[in-house]
């Protein structure tokens, strides 16, 4: 139903299935001509669909998808070599470079912040509550949170 | 306007919805000690509004009755909170079915634009647009 009355329908559909592909295999060293090809598209067409509907080429895609991928990764105790290489990051030269560009902070210090903010969280959630919101929970100054951090 | 809540039958299968099928990204997750817990996601675009996932539960907010009631209400689809926005409805249409998001209405023309009905994982329905 959808393809008749919107032709266009499965050119996009090729291209959301490349994405998704990208989305589950940032970690491997992903040819963009292969998923071109499994798409059914010249190299050219591809990059201009993909771009039109995601506004990025699906390179930067997949740069973002590692980029966010390291940042989940980052907000456990795994050391940043280990995330570069997980996330498929050939180089940490160039991790540390891409994640400063996108985050504004090096893939360490993100890491501390993240830390810092998860310590906050656990020590005084009252903190990031507003205040109405708390007090209708039940959840006042008073209250001992403590067995909910273990 | 910087927070807004949606009422869910389950944080966690909510977690699941938001996060890694609609994409939002996790603001806040307090542990507010036994069973409950402080959640809110904001869409990837917008940092700064934070939706909160608040569980139905009884208690102090809700009485007993009313916590049953709002429940029966979510799973029934009585509560549209709000419309999303995104570039390519059909590319975004077919993402999320593939997904498993439950559509109520596909993409299609009206004469205020051009939209979708979808349902969150407690019954919660949303619109989802294209922008113009």
């Amino acid at each position: 139903m959808i393809h008749e009355s919107y032709p266009e329908f499965y050119l996009y559909k090729r291209i959301v299935h490349a994405k998704l592909f990208i989305d589950s295999k940032y970690s491997h060293s992903i040819d963009l001509n292969n998923i071109a090809d499994e798409a059914f598209f010249s190299k050219f067409h591809f990059i201009r669909l993909f771009k039109k509907i995601y506004g990025k080429t699906p390179h930067q895609y997949m740069t973002v998808v590692r980029i966010e991928k390291a940042k989940q990764l980052l907000q456990t105790k795994i050391s940043i070599s280990e995330v570069c290489y997980s996330v498929g990051f050939g180089s940490i030269s160039s991790f540390t470079g891409l994640f400063k560009k996108a985050v504004g902070l090096t893939p360490s210090a993100w890491q501390l912040q993240q830390q810092k903010i998860k310590e906050a969280t656990l020590a005084s959630p009252l903190n990031f509550i507003p205040n109405c919101f708390a007090e209708k929970k039940g959840w006042t100054k008073k209250s001992n949170f403590e067995e909910a951090l273990f | 306007m910087n927070h807004v809540s949606i009422f869910v039958l389950d944080q966690d299968s909510a977690y699941e919805f938001y996060v890694n099928k609609l994409g939002f990204k996790v603001h806040t997750d307090a542990p507010m000690g036994p069973g409950m817990r402080w959640l809110t996601v904001c869409p990837p675009e917008q940092p700064d509004l934070e939706i909160t996932l608040m569980k139905i539960e009884d208690g102090m907010m809700f009485k007993s009755s009313t916590a049953d009631q709002m429940k029966e209400m979510v799973k029934n689809g009585t509560f549209g909170f709000g419309v999303f926005e995104c570039n390519n409805l059909l590319a975004t249409y077919e993402e999320l079915k593939t997904k498993g998001v439950e559509f109520t209405k596909p993409p299609t023309k009206e004469f205020y634009g051009f939209e979708a009905l979808f349902k969150d994982d407690s019954g919660n329905w949303f619109s989802l647009g294209q922008r113009k």
